[in-house]
């Protein structure tokens, strides 16, 4: 899988038996780039975890050593944990009183709306339901633009491609179908269908990365995976959940190289492309996580849980910094997308109702009824003026 | 999400029913004495374990029977090795089917997946406990774990199980020996589908090596974080449609996409609240297509853009289709690198040495060095000048500020009835091809020695 021989790009020296690296690429990269290069410097360590045993290595050495390296980290975590997030937060205005209500209604799902997705355009949007249909809409008239029905049901998975010409899906197939749209209003999508990725269980969630090219997806096998779209090729798989996984995200930076992924083993990790390692892992969530997004500097994210909570990790401190929850609220959020400025918070919760909470000062900042069933998907606009969410009653709303 | 019990292991161990019922009647067929797999007596260290078949013959039977190609046939082996039908003699751990003279046995119906009673934990608790009874320290480390594991979490059940071990225990000294092998592997190969061994050495280990690297990582105090967060709400306000009400209006609550439309690509004069942003960093002046095309004047006057269509090709090329890496890298390397080049970029001597080195054997990450100097060039440099320049404070000083709508009730409604279904992403894509198409031909240099050939340059 993408078998690039990192010597070559890196130029390092690699003492196998002491786990020293001495770095001659290091100078080569600028600052900023630096955390790229350390993660493909150590890209090429794991294979030292499937060499046979050593003598001295017996599993019970190995637990203890575990056990050390991780209350090492937490003392190092905890030094640098001075100030909580409200403390700092205390200097912001408040926020003043929301009006927030539902500006459209899509009605045209016959069944369980699961997945939705933003076309770049701002206006048009692709969801799927559990009856096998994906449409494409034009949310600011309501008019359905496209329809495809999938031969399975459970469409878990949709995405709008970032060219406007194509919708991906996919849901308990197992599989990651490509439709390119057409202008043509009689045509029949289904007949140019592309199926790109295969998984061994259901498909969770896909994305496409920055072009049309290229698709990532997760599954309820435990795993993320790269796809190339043309040939249908896998780039790159990434292995480290021990159970499903339910929910990706890209990062939105400049280096555009990382995302994190949620799962139902209750960890959050933080991948990079290139190499398929995990950076980073949080597990600080009681039950499975449903939903992850990026903030919009790329320098944190927000996952939702059926435990009733959001939280938010931030990545260069390595640690959570806020939990979003109330005693009131005791349904799962299954879905949660920040605002434009990343000040408000907006969470699909399973007791039908939708809480918008202020990042910044922890609390919820209005609370927002209409579907009649649960929320299972909800995503802000690529400009921001709106949020759409999707329900199990069958309809899509757009708020803003 | 239906909510989960502690120990749900999901759809692992819940087997879809409807296809293995299918499944069961290829494996009665399979057993039938006159037509299905030939099998034979096979001593097994000392035991003679009968009817034992070889993984060539069940390949061979699954191709005539289902009529299908050798690939597809050892797929479908595979599933029934990997469900639990048919399970392997000697390695029994992994769970295959090898089309040679490995040997195999039919599992009994009794441990058979369709069965209506999913693989229980006190089951499995049981078997464990039995085994350690017969001999201690037989487990395997996974099975250890597991059953550390059921020990702490099923303590009040211990002794009726310790029981029930005991009993089986027993009942098995009862049985001849040949049935009693016959009988361990049959369970032993059950437990193996159902509690799939993990490579715990390895998970340790790539345990330890994360949390290496994890301390290794430097780590930056919540303080400067956090007021990084801060910084970015604050600077970001008066650009978030739900904190500050866009001008003229959110198309979503007025139903006038005039916001849209003075904020697209195309337009001439961009709105105040767009220049701003882009000032706010170099990455938000590009990633607004508006503010690229801005930016790209700027380079044209400066004549260095060929950083900003370096940065872009390697872009297409980290994030294109596999199979044009080839031709792209040859492009790039003969637009962009090679010495003489037409658009040569200015790089220092050792990325451009790596860059080329790698360029041989092209993947779609080989740019990656020099794209980030170009970026960081570009980003410390090139948008510093850009915000100084004419272009940028001439832009600035023409911004639109739009007015707010006002409508009144009437011209709401007749906003809703008149909603304007915009452009296609389809067409716009189309339109963006084809002007991209034509810059690349612009761009490229011109050919002196071709246009006095077709006699296109007036020599005298």
């Amino acid at each position: 899988i993408g078998s690039h021989n990192f010597k070559e790009i890196c130029f390092f020296e690699r003492n196998k038996s002491c786990k020293i690296y001495s770095l001659s690429f290091f100078f080569l990269l600028p600052a900023s780039a630096l955390t790229t290069g350390i993660y493909m410097i150590f890209s090429t360590n794991p294979e030292m975890a499937t060499q046979e045993v050593q003598p001295n290595e017996t599993l019970t050495n190995l637990k203890a050593e575990s056990d050390t390296l991780k209350t090492k980290l937490e003392d190092e975590r905890a030094k640098l944990h001075d100030v909580e997030l409200h403390q700092v937060a205390e200097k912001v205005d408040g926020l003043g009183q929301f009006i927030m209500k539902t500006r459209r209604t899509l009605k045209g799902h016959g069944n369980k709306v699961l997945c939705m997705d933003w076309c770049k355009d701002k206006r048009r949007i692709v969801s799927s339901s559990q009856d096998g249909k994906v449409i494409v809409w034009d949310a600011f008239t309501t008019n359905k633009e496209h329809a495809v029905t999938m031969p399975c049901t459970w469409v878990m998975a949709c995405a709008y491609a970032p060219s406007g010409c194509a919708v991906a899906c996919g849901g308990l197939d197992n599989k990651c179908s490509v439709y390119p749209l057409s202008l043509d209003k009689n045509e029949n999508l289904a007949a140019k269908k592309k199926s790109v990725a295969m998984h061994t269980n259901y498909l969770s969630a896909c994305s496409f990365t920055n072009s049309d090219m290229q698709i990532l997806t997760s599954s309820g096998d435990g795993t993320c995976a790269l796809w190339d779209v043309e040939s249908g090729q896998l780039l790159q798989s990434f292995h480290g959940h021990t159970a499903d996984v339910l929910c990706l995200d890209l990062a939105p930076s400049e280096t555009g190289n990382t995302f994190v992924s949620g799962g139902c083993d209750k960890k959050a990790n933080v991948w990079d492309m290139r190499s398929g390692q995990c950076i980073q892992s949080f597990e600080t969530h009681e039950s499975d996580i449903n939903s992850v997004r990026y903030y919009p500097s790329g320098d944190a994210f927000a996952s939702g849980s059926d435990d009733a909570t959001c939280r938010l990790y931030d990545l260069r401190a390595d640690r959570e910094v806020a939990i979003y929850s109330k005693e009131s609220i005791i349904f799962g959020a299954s879905s949660v997308d920040f605002s434009l400025s990343g000040r408000l918070l907006f969470g699909g919760y399973n007791d039908y109702t939708i809480n918008v909470w202020d990042v910044l000062k922890g609390t919820r900042v209005s609370i927002l009824f209409g579907h009649e069933n649960r929320v299972s998907t909800l995503r802000l606009s690529p400009d921001g003026t709106a949020f759409c969410t999707g329900s199990w009653d069958h309809t899509l709303r757009i708020w803003a | 999400m239906t909510i989960r019990t502690l120990r749900d292991y999901g759809q692992h161990y819940r087997p879809r029913m409807a296809c293995l019922k299918n499944v069961e009647v290829f494996v009665v067929e399979m057993q039938d004495p006159k037509s299905g797999v030939k099998g034979a007596d096979q001593k097994l260290n000392v035991t003679i374990i009968p009817h034992v078949i070889n993984g060539q013959d069940i390949l061979a039977w699954i191709v005539t029977k289902m009529k299908v190609t050798t690939e597809e046939a050892q797929a479908f082996g595979t599933m029934l090795v990997a469900y639990g039908y048919i399970y392997p003699l000697q390695n029994h751990r992994k769970l295959v089917l090898v089309p040679d003279s490995t040997l195999y046995r039919f599992q009994t119906p009794y441990f058979w997946p369709v069965q209506k009673w999913p693989a229980e934990d006190i089951d499995y608790a049981i078997y464990l406990a039995r085994r350690n009874i017969r001999k201690k320290g037989m487990l395997e480390p996974y099975e250890q774990q597991h059953y550390d594991n059921l020990h702490k979490w099923m303590n009040p059940k211990w002794d009726f199980i310790v029981m029930q071990a005991t009993e089986q225990y027993k009942a098995n000294k009862e049985r001849k020996k040949p049935d009693r092998v016959v009988l361990d592997c049959q369970e032993r190969a059950y437990w193996i589908v159902h509690r799939p061994p993990v490579l715990t050495f390895d998970v340790v280990r790539r345990t330890n090596i994360f949390l290496t690297q994890a301390l290794m990582r430097s780590a930056v105090k919540s303080s400067v974080s956090l007021t990084a967060f801060v910084k970015f709400v604050t600077t970001h306000h008066n650009h978030d449609p739900f904190l500050t009400t866009p001008v003229p209006s959110n198309p979503w609550i007025t139903d006038s996409d005039e916001f849209w439309q003075l904020n697209s690509r195309s337009v001439d004069i961009p709105t105040k609240l767009s220049v701003e942003r882009w000032v706010l960093s170099f990455w938000e002046l590009i990633s607004d297509p508006r503010g690229r095309v801005d930016f790209k004047l700027f380079l044209k006057k400066e004549h260095s853009a060929e950083n900003m269509a370096f940065y872009e090709a390697a872009e297409e090329m980290r994030w294109g289709a596999a199979s044009a890496i080839p031709e792209k890298s040859q492009f790039i390397f003969n637009t962009f690198l090679k010495p003489g080049a037409p658009r040569w970029i200015n790089i220092d001597g050792r990325t451009m040495g790596l860059t080329v080195k790698g360029l041989v054997v092209p993947h779609r990450y080989v740019l990656d060095a020099a794209q980030t100097h170009i970026f960081l060039l570009m980003k410390k440099d090139t948008f510093y000048r850009y915000l100084k320049s004419p272009v940028h404070k001439d832009m600035q000083k023409r911004a639109l500020v739009p007015a707010p709508h006002v409508f009144t009730d009437a011209q709401l409604e007749a906003n809703v009835r008149n909603r304007n279904p915009g452009v296609s992403p389809i067409l716009q894509w189309q339109q963006e091809e084809e002007e991209k198409a034509a810059a690349a031909v612009a761009a490229r240099p011109i050919d002196v020695k071709a246009m006095v050939a077709t006699n296109k340059l007036d020599r005298k």
